[in-house]
């Protein structure tokens, strides 16, 4: 297996007024193509920075980002907003689905951001519906949707571009056992099946099991690593 | 989906925020477009029919004061003076005051004709008979349609300012023409008819006249035609004042206050609540969307084009409003057209320069009340509105 996603010597310090938070100093990490990575640890540990710098929603004071053979701790905003479209589907907590938009044009969003035509754009989003089991409901807004239904729109969006990598922040955070388990399940098949290289972030120890490792974060630093 | 679309499900996210929106940028535009084109056909009408070398002589004090009628000949005998005729105005109504007043004037027909026949266009039979009916009047198109008058018929035009000795206040008059404008918009509303038949009736005001209209051998000569005019009547009891026919016409229109200033006020006025209306609700309803904002930066759309979906929102919305309001108010001006009070000013429909200069309006509104929910929303950092939604 080749490296997706590596991070050398990584430092990151936030203000909070006076006073200077560092976050990480020197942080390495290595990431390879089709890993199921659970990122856990307690608070103020660093984990939403790192998955920050992982999607380029962020950028490091000093260090090198590099994306399969790509150094992305340097582009500008307009080149990471290119780089993020291209390459990384984001889940989150809460969903964040459109509420104005149903399903299907939930999933179709990060098609926007393509060449794809529109023909291409609505086999790709029906596949992907399919993929998640929600392709019945692709007119349905997502007040009309379960909590976990609407976790499902959203990994469709995340996969719908077909992007190598999928970050997902607490995706079963908000949801039941029996439904976590179900999110969860879909996200290994993710992994297994199209080899999507996903890192997690979680709370739950049950969830971390799906992954196919778990780095322990503390105060900036991986304390272990659990296979 | 096109990022159009987007911009029009999120337009409409809160149906009723937008109606009332909608409704009150309408408004703003109703009043704009109604105004603006009465402004516009009343500096038609003030213009139309001028001609450059013509100068009206009115009393000093103002033009309500009458001068006496000796005045004519001695106007005429000025040099450069070639041409001179009078007029009075008569307060002029048909049955019934309120409802139906017009512009009357009583003139001296041959002097007059002589002066005004591309402005009120004859057929030679009429304008003969005008000339030789003592109680010969001729009306506008417009003024005849309305009220179905026919060339031979006898009417009786009241005055509200003056009566007769016999206590009447109206006069019979027979219609000895129709007359049309020297063009299509030109309004056609008024009544001119003998002053020699009004004036040995009245029991006031007797041989007086209220403008005395003069023309000039050319314009070069107006300014000192105007001022020997008005030299040789000072420090008399009726001073005079002698301005060109178009700055007489503005003076006219200025004694109800000066229109473009009032206009302008009121449009100000209205567009400058509009937009503290408008500009409030957008930013908080962005501020409503932060997270969402944040999502589709996420997703990877850039902040230029976040921008661009904001401003857009924004403008559609003060569009929408905008072509309802213009829309309305060119059906309004249509109907006020028809309208015996509307009919006085010509040709009142919506110019497409109005209609232009209110979607160039719609478009400015929209661009300003979008600025600062759109700036904020490319300022805004991604970590920033996922935290804060």
């Amino acid at each position: 297996m080749s490296a997706l996603i590596q991070l050398k010597n990584v430092k990151k310090t936030y203000k909070r007024g006076k006073e200077s938070i560092t976050i990480f100093d020197g942080l390495n990490l290595t990431i390879e193509q089709g890993d199921f990575v659970a990122i856990m640890g307690p608070s103020g540990s660093g984990k939403t920075t790192l998955l920050n710098l992982l999607g380029g929603t962020d950028r490091s004071d000093s260090g090198e980002i590099n994306f399969d053979g790509e150094r992305i701790d340097g582009y500008n905003e307009g080149q990471l907003a290119g780089w993020r479209a291209r390459s990384v589907g984001f889940i989150f907590q809460f969903y964040n689905l459109m509420p104005v938009l149903n399903a299907a044009q939930n999933v179709e969003l990060p098609l926007m951001l393509t060449k794809l035509s529109s023909g291409k754009r609505r086999v790709n989003v029906e596949t992907a519906l399919k993929i998640v089991g929600l392709w019945d409901r692709a007119k349905h807004k997502p007040k009309e949707l379960s909590g976990g239904q609407q976790q499902r729109v959203a990994i469709a969006r995340a996969i719908v571009s077909d992007p190598k990598f999928l970050l997902c922040d607490e995706p079963t955070g908000d949801l039941d056992r029996n439904t976590a388990n179900d999110i969860l399940g879909t996200l290994q098949q993710l992994n297994q099946d199209l080899g999507k290289t996903i890192v997690m972030v979680t709370h739950d120890p049950e969830a971390a099991r799906f992954a196919k490792r778990t780095l322990h974060l503390d105060k900036g630093v991986f304390a272990e690593v659990t296979q | 989906m096109t990022d159009f679309d987007l911009v029009w499900k999120n337009l409409f996210r809160k149906p009723l925020r937008t109606i009332l929106l909608t409704v009150s940028i309408f408004m703003a535009f109703l009043i704009f477009g109604i105004l603006t084109s009465l402004n516009v056909a009343l500096d038609r009408a003030t213009g139309s029919g001028s001609v450059s070398n013509r100068l009206v002589v009115s009393n000093k004090i103002n033009f309500t004061q009458s001068m006496p009628y000796a005045y004519i000949n001695r106007v005429a005998a000025i040099p450069g003076v070639t041409a001179v005729t009078y007029q009075n105005w008569f307060g002029a109504y048909y049955q019934d005051q309120r409802a139906s007043r017009f512009v009357g004037f009583a003139v001296d027909p041959e002097t007059y004709m002589a002066i005004f026949h591309d402005d009120a266009r004859l057929t030679d039979a009429e304008r003969q008979a005008f000339l030789t009916e003592r109680t010969g009047v001729i009306v506008g198109k417009s003024l005849a349609d309305r009220y179905g008058w026919k060339v031979g018929q006898t009417i009786p035009i009241s005055s509200n300012i003056y009566s007769q000795a016999n206590g009447r206040r109206s006069w019979d008059m027979k219609i000895s023409g129709i007359f049309t404008g020297a063009k299509p918009t030109d309004p056609t509303t008024a009544i001119y008819f003998h002053y020699s038949y009004i004036n040995e009736t009245i029991t006031f005001n007797r041989d007086q006249v209220g403008t005395i209209t003069v023309v000039t051998a050319s314009p070069d000569q107006n300014d000192q035609v105007a001022k020997a005019i008005d030299a040789n009547f000072a420090n008399s009891p009726a001073e005079t004042s002698t301005v060109d026919e178009k700055t007489f016409s503005r003076a006219f229109l200025k004694q109800a206050g000066d229109l473009n200033f009032i206009v302008t006020m009121v449009v100000s006025a209205a567009f400058a609540a509009i937009l503290m209306i408008v500009s409030t609700t957008l930013v908080s309803a962005m501020r409503e969307r932060t997270k969402e904002i944040g999502v589709m930066k996420t997703l990877g759309f850039s902040s230029p084009r976040v921008l661009r979906m904001v401003l857009g929102e924004a403008v559609l919305l003060s569009s929408l409003g905008a072509v309802l309001g213009l829309g309305a108010s060119a059906f309004i001006l249509t109907g006020l057209s028809k309208s015996p009070v509307g009919s006085n000013f010509g040709d009142l429909s919506m110019s497409p320069v109005v209609a232009l200069l209110g979607l160039a309006l719609a478009v400015s509104l929209g661009l300003v009340t979008g600025a600062v929910p759109a700036l904020s929303a490319l300022r805004m950092s991604i970590i920033e509105a996922l935290n804060r939604g």
